[in-house]
């Protein structure tokens, strides 16, 4: 049943980016950015936490969920450590995912060359 | 003087230069579209054996220029200039391809449009007797300018589908001041046209009012009726900007419907190919020229060609900053023999 949640979840996610591109003249960074913004507006109001705690992965993988972990974070860190948290928790809290993409990101790089689309 | 210019735009030469020789080069896609057989080189990696898909596309037009030199019979010191342009950012595959082959340059600008616009400089300077031969060329290559025009093909962007394909490709003319024919007989410049098109991707559809400027200019100056010409082809308007000239030329009066192509809408099968409204850049209208208008007009399919390249003079930065995207169109008449009509 959660693989279930998590399909729907994040296919949702996705065909409303797929919309956007397709029927809007949004070039696709700035749907990734307006993802990543309205999930973190969406957190900070206290409703992506429910989508991830029906969808699980299907709402933490796609960008949203990187928005929502920026917002969860800041707002943990300004608990603990006060007002400054919410320039450093962000960043915390995504810290993983971030320097995944980069690391990732270069080693790729370094095994394959870009190819031509056929 | 007198007597060259028939108006505004367009000039007659009074000693029509001729095209000695053409040489094509395309890419491994463009080698599987419907005009494949018409190309002397079809690639089979596009990086050319080069570790750049930048050097890879001066290679291409380094060696189209070199093969359209061999082929006139002539050796390049009997090359006078060399006149090239293309996409990438100062222009560097056309300067890197003259570092190498030593023929005195001349760069140009006219993004697509720069085949009509190396002939049009080039027919001039042999008209005015200042050389007996000259090369004009241009290149362009899908992955380096959708890296600089667009985004980085790592990042997997979708396609919409009014789009066009960048052709990787380059083309080589030489034109002298003796020869066969066939000839450059008459010129139309254009003029930088804004219709306010701002979509980077709708190309065609930017383009589409200067080719229609260029060519009625060039019908009322010259006196000549569309159908005076076999084929009258424009550069990389693509499928949507087709449609659009037919209409756009309908409403200034003359019916090119039997006579019209384009060479983005003929190099690529859109059906089997994926590539959406067709196919773009220098190297599309440069290759169909030298590949297919050049043999076809050999064989003498052709007699009467008008070749209208078109040209969208934007830049990656104008396209961000949100400014539309003006155009312009070059017309080139080639003729194989000279002296009838006017």
């Amino acid at each position: 049943m959660d693989y279930i949640k998590a399909f729907v979840v994040g296919g949702a996610i996705c065909v409303i980016g797929q919309l956007l591109m397709d029927h809007t003249k949004l070039t696709p960074a700035r749907v990734l950015v307006s993802f990543v913004t309205i999930g973190a507006i969406l957190q900070g109001l206290g409703i992506y936490q429910t989508i991830v705690d029906f969808g699980g992965a299907g709402a933490t993988t796609p960008l949203t969920g990187f928005g929502y972990s920026l917002a969860k974070g800041a707002m943990k860190e300004v608990k603990e450590a006060g007002m400054l948290g919410a320039f450093t928790g962000g960043l915390k809290a995504a810290a993983g995912g971030i320097a995944g993409a980069v690391f990732f990101g270069y080693l790729m790089a370094l095994i394959f060359n870009p190819r031509s689309k056929k | 003087m007198a007597g060259k210019r028939l108006g505004k735009q367009t000039l007659k030469l009074s000693s029509p230069p001729s095209i000695i020789s053409n040489a094509s080069i395309v890419g491994p896609k463009e080698g599987e579209g419907p005009l494949a057989q018409y190309f002397d080189q079809v690639l089979k990696d596009d990086y050319f054996e080069e570790d750049s898909w930048e050097k890879a596309e001066s290679k291409m037009l380094k060696e189209a220029v070199k093969n359209a030199i061999k082929k006139s019979g002539r050796s390049s010191t009997n090359i006078n200039f060399m006149f090239a342009g293309d996409l990438l950012n100062q222009i560097v595959s056309s300067s890197f391809a003259a570092r190498e082959l030593q023929i005195p340059f001349v760069g140009l600008y006219g993004a697509c449009s720069t085949m009509a616009e190396s002939i049009c400089m080039g027919s001039m300077l042999l008209d005015g007797g200042f050389g007996e031969a000259v090369v004009c060329a241009t290149s362009s290559h899908f992955s380096s300018a959708e890296r600089q025009y667009r985004f980085p093909l790592e990042q997997g962007v979708q396609r919409p589908l009014f789009s066009q394909w960048t052709v990787t490709g380059a083309g080589a003319a030489v034109l002298a001041e003796a020869g066969n024919g066939p000839y450059i007989t008459h010129l139309t410049i254009g003029k930088v046209l804004d219709f306010g098109v701002r979509d980077a991707n709708n190309m065609g559809a930017a383009m589409a009012p200067a080719a229609v400027d260029t060519i009625t200019a060039h019908l009322n100056e010259t006196g000549r009726s569309p159908e005076y010409y076999d084929l009258i082809i424009t550069g990389d308007l693509g499928n949507v900007g087709k449609a659009i000239t037919l209409d756009m030329m309908q409403k200034e009066g003359f019916n090119i419907e039997k006579v019209y192509n384009d060479c983005g809408s003929m190099i690529f099968d859109d059906k089997k190919q994926d590539t959406h409204a067709g196919g773009s850049g220098c190297g599309c209208s440069a290759a169909v020229l030298n590949g297919y208008i050049a043999k076809e007009m050999k064989k003498g399919n052709f007699n009467r060609v008008l070749f209208v390249a078109t040209g969208a003079l934007l830049s990656p930065t104008t396209t961000w900053q949100g400014e539309s995207i003006p155009s312009i169109a070059h017309a080139v008449a080639i003729e194989k023999t000279i002296g009838e009509g006017t």
